[in-house]
């Protein structure tokens, strides 16, 4: 089996890996990192999104061993000193979450949105947005959220 | 031991001697407690559980829509790498037991045999036949490539129509009818006889796949006398009540644990196939296992929703004025009668009049037997079918008579001084304004200046035509008058249970039935005992979920959780509050009469002298000094059954714009103003209303679950069943009237399925009526561009 190094949220791991495992299946079943779910099997719910290097992967389209040598922040890696990151602040402030289960992947896409786009009109946030799905809110708090965490990311940076 | 010093206590735990809350939160849009841990990964999902020793379970399921079974050799699979067992359907014929149905319907019902796993005929694809047990979740799966299975093929029954004629091949060998349910009040012959105008419209109500974000996942493990099961459910008490039903383990031998649960909307309302297999498989192996389901996987085997043809007639006046409407369905039952399959299509009987007088009504549904997956609740069950129907026929009713549709809607609705009003369905409507939340919907939508637009668009010759749609609907919510779900043979009661502990230091820990997964409750109630007993918001937690913790329940489901959960809790407060006054009368020197309760305190009229419900509370758990009979508690339980339905109501309003040379449509505007009656929390009742829109209009454009000729479903992934994204929608307009129930003292009505029933025909009709010029009458749902496309050709 490959040995592999990743980083996941400020820990560094090196963990032997079957070829074909996935790296969602890494961060839940190998990691403990269960903060991040799984919603479907075709790579079209999003729910799995996490920031491989930086930019927005879905990890469940994603085999552990191109995570070698990668750095991996999942949502249980966006707080810092116990104080919610601006875009998850948003989401409860503007209540963008019902059952929750898409959640963790729609914060990391939208923080990745906003890498490339950091004051996003309602346009660029619906099509930013578009490869997470959610079942519960019907997106308009989420865009509002969004919208409010551009402007809070905006403000402490 | 040291005593218990009470003064010590009452310090260290900052008890107060003034009452802390202040304000109400009743009508205040809290932040919702739940969101810290969802926010940040911390969610407990059923499949985040793990346990030591615990193995993995997977179905091996039929690629047949019908078939019998000839053969099942799981040998091979067994002696692969990490295979514990595998087992095929017969290996549990003894001990399974037949899936549940709660709600036979008639006296005519056939209820056929349910094998949680199928050992002699399989009747719809994705009905497991055998299954593997492995210590990792790939091992599990590579193992069902091993196990060969022989089919016999049997014909496929598809169509509803082909299913009822003598010819058709059988799904059961009872025939392919599961029952016939007729309804009627008023003289339906007279009211059509002669009748001016007869509306005679067929629409098809196409079968949709619930899709809760989180996929099924079952954990099981046992200490070889008793069982605890974690499950994706919103019904852990009615679970664990059919888990032993079905399987003869001693009810009090099963603990169920709905942890966090990703959604439901009906499709967690249900005692799966896997919930069973899990519970014997941990019983057999005496290890813990867990079973979490692919996406693919329950595409096919989660219960679909809907799936109905509705063949309506109304009868009305030149005017417009309705003399009667007659409805006849066929209901798709799927091969199966789950837990309240054939109930489903009933919940919509008493719906078809919806917020209109008639003198008759007149309803019929036949449940039919076809080789696809079972049907069942999905958010709204048989109301918004009931809605979509009636709100489509009234838009042809106006069509017919030259009128603008929503002058036919006034004409006969049941005006605001008409309340309470006894429908022809024979529900009691206990109060509404239809005007008011029409008037105001009408006012945000600019409805004149948008039919300005139309005419003015339909003169030039636009090729992109718009259509306003308008569906003004109504609900029965609050499941259940237990009396009446029994007149209507359901299973169970209605009530719902809820309980109250007054912990020592004066915090608040509150139980309750209902069993929230993703509605809010924890803050929804915790809003209202802060009201009822004048604690902060912030002392009062709530527990739900665990029949270990919550021992009585009927759990989520029908937008019942407030409306009857929450009366509960309600209630319980009530009676802290009882006993309280009798404690603080006793510790004050005074009658009980001369105590007022305001804002947490207990005060003797006119005098300065009071105790907070923290203080009384602390004297009750040192007991020292207690009235004569008084238990050393404050702590309350309540069971309460609704004394009526609850009835929201509203108006949406939908504009789209439909290009007619590429069929696509545009959803250009969409007001909602819905009176769900009282209102706990503002935010929580917006955010149901968007979902509940977004979900029906997804039934309205895009979502339908589709079978092929050999009944193998093409729609089985999230790449063919496309669900609406952010993309696909538009910002909703919401706004709300506030007419209070009069049936709980809350007067409050529910919010769970206003916006799926409502939408749906607000977004046809608005397709509709973009191109009634060109002699459009009908588009089937999902109103997909081809489909809009072929209608104009």
């Amino acid at each position: 089996m490959p040995r592999i190094a990743v980083t996941v949220d400020g820990i560094k791991y090196e963990q032997d890996v079957e070829p074909r495992l996935l790296l969602v299946h890494l961060l839940r079943d190998h990691l403990g990192k269960t903060g991040t779910p799984i919603g479907c099997d075709t790579s079209n719910c999003g729910a799995c999104t996490v920031l491989l290097d930086g930019k927005s992967v879905k990890s469940c389209s994603v085999l552990a061993v191109q995570a070698d040598g990668s750095d991996v922040v999942t949502i249980e890696g966006l707080a810092t000193n116990g104080s919610m990151h601006p875009m998850q602040q948003a989401f409860h402030e503007e209540h963008a979450l019902q059952c929750g289960y898409c959640t963790p992947g729609m914060v990391m896409a939208s923080i990745d949105l906003l890498r490339t786009d950091p004051d996003p009109s309602e346009e660029a946030i619906r099509e930013g947005l578009e490869g997470n799905l959610c079942r519960c809110t019907g997106y308009c708090n989420i865009v509002r959220a969004v919208k409010r965490g551009a402007q809070n990311v905006g403000a402490t940076s | 031991m040291s005593e218990i010093d009470p003064a010590a206590i009452a310090e260290q735990a900052d008890v107060p001697t003034e009452p802390k809350q202040a304000s109400h939160e009743v009508g205040r849009a809290r932040r919702r407690k739940e969101d810290a841990r969802l926010l940040t990964g911390r969610t407990q999902w059923t499949d985040n559980i793990q346990l030591p020793g615990m193995l993995y379970v997977q179905f091996l399921r039929s690629p047949m829509a019908h078939a019998r079974i000839t053969r099942v050799d799981v040998e091979a699979a067994r002696q692969l790498p990490g295979v514990v067992a595998a087992f095929s359907g017969r290996d549990f014929a003894a001990e399974q037991g037949s899936l549940p149905c709660a709600w036979p319907v008639s006296e005519d019902i056939v209820i056929p045999d349910h094998p949680p796993m199928a050992y002699e005929e399989v009747r719809y694809v994705g009905e497991a036949v055998a299954c593997v047990v492995a210590t990792s979740r790939y091992q599990a799966a590579d193992a069902l490539e091993a196990i060969e299975v022989d089919y016999e093929p049997l014909p496929a029954v598809l169509d509803m129509n082909e299913a009822l004629t003598g010819t058709s091949p059988k799904v059961h060998d009872q025939g392919n009818q599961a029952f016939t349910w007729k309804f009627g009040q008023g003289d339906i012959d007279e009211a059509f006889r002669d009748a001016p105008v007869v509306i005679d419209r067929t629409y098809v109500q196409q079968r949709l796949i619930p899709t809760a974000m989180e996929p099924r996942a079952v954990v099981c493990t046992t200490d070889g006398q008793s069982f605890t099961m974690w499950s994706a459910t919103q019904i852990p008490h009615i679970l664990r009540f059919l888990l032993a039903a079905t399987t003869g383990i001693p009810e009090h031998m099963i603990r169920v644990i709905a942890p966090d649960v990703g959604g439901g909307f009906g499709s967690k309302l249900q005692v799966t196939a896997e919930e069973v297999l899990c519970l014997l498989l941990a019983r057999r192996l005496g290890k813990p296992v867990k079973w979490t389901e692919s996406r693919s996987e329950g595409n096919l085997t989660v219960h679909h929703g809907r799936d109905q043809i509705q063949h309506i007639m109304i009868a009305a006046e030149g005017d417009g004025r309705i003399r009667g409407i007659k409805v006849d369905l066929l209901a798709d039952m799927g091969a199966y009668l789950m837990l309240v399959t054939p109930g489903v299509p009933l919940l919509g009987a008493f719906m078809y009049n919806g917020i209109y007088k008639m003198d008759a009504y007149d309803f019929a549904c036949t449940g039919v037997f076809t080789t696809k997956m079972p049907t069942d609740a999905y958010r709204g069950a048989g109301r918004p079918e009931a809605t979509y129907a009636l709100e489509r026929a009234i838009d042809e009713l106006a069509h017919e008579l030259k009128l603008d549709p929503m002058q036919v809607r006034r004409l006969n609705w049941i005006k605001h001084e008409e309340f309470p009003y006894t429908t022809i369905a024979g529900l009691t409507y206990d109060s509404g304004n239809y005007e008011a939340a029409t008037d105001r919907a009408m006012a945000l939508f600019g409805y004149d200046k948008l039919r300005a637009e139309q005419a003015d668009r339909r003169d030039r010759g636009d090729p992109v035509q718009l259509g306003l749609g308008i569906s003004t609907y109504t609900e029965m919510c609050g499941l259940a008058p237990s009396r009446v779900l029994g007149s209507l043979s359901y299973g169970a009661g209605g009530w719902e249970h809820g309980s109250v502990r007054m912990l020592p230091t004066g915090k608040v820990e509150v139980v309750t039935g209902s069993s929230a997964h993703g509605q809010g409750h924890e803050t929804a109630w915790s809003q209202i005992v802060a009201d009822a007993l004048g604690v902060p918001y912030e002392d009062v937690s709530v527990l739900h979920g665990d029949t270990a913790i919550s021992h009585k329940g009927m759990d989520t489901y029908g937008s019942r959780s407030l409306v009857v959960g929450g009366m509960a809790v309600l209630q319980a407060c009530e009676k802290v509050k009882e006993k309280a006054r009798r404690l603080a009368a006793h510790t004050l020197e005074c009658s009980p009469d001369d105590i007022e309760f305001s804002q947490g305190a207990f005060k003797v009229k006119g005098t300065s002298q009071q105790k907070t419900i923290q203080e009384l509370t602390l004297a009750a758990f040192a007991a020292h000094d207690l009235p004569d009979g008084m238990e050393p508690r404050l702590d309350a339980d309540a069971t309460i059954d609704p004394e009526n339905f609850s009835y929201p109501h509203g108006t949406h309003l939908c504009a789209v714009e439909v290009d007619t040379e590429t069929g696509q449509t545009k959803i250009r505007s969409y007001v909602a103003v819905d009176d769900v009656g009282r209102v706990v929390n503002p935010l929580i009742v917006e955010g149901q209303v968007h979902g509940g829109i977004a979900q029906g209009i997804a039934q309205a454009l895009f979502e339908e679950a589709v079978y092929d000729a050999e009944g193998n479903l093409l729609t089985s992934t999230m790449a063919d069943y496309l669900l609406p994204s952010a993309a696909d929608l538009p910002t909703f307009v919401t706004d709300r009237t506030e007419t209070p129930a009069t049936s709980n003292p809350l007067g409050v009505k529910g919010v769970g399925e206003a916006g799926t029933i409502a939408s749906t025909p607000a977004v046809v009709n608005a397709v509709v009526d973009a191109l009634r010029p060109q002699g459009v009458h009908d588009i089937q749902m999902p109103c997909t561009p081809e489909r809009v496309w072929r209608a104009l050709q």
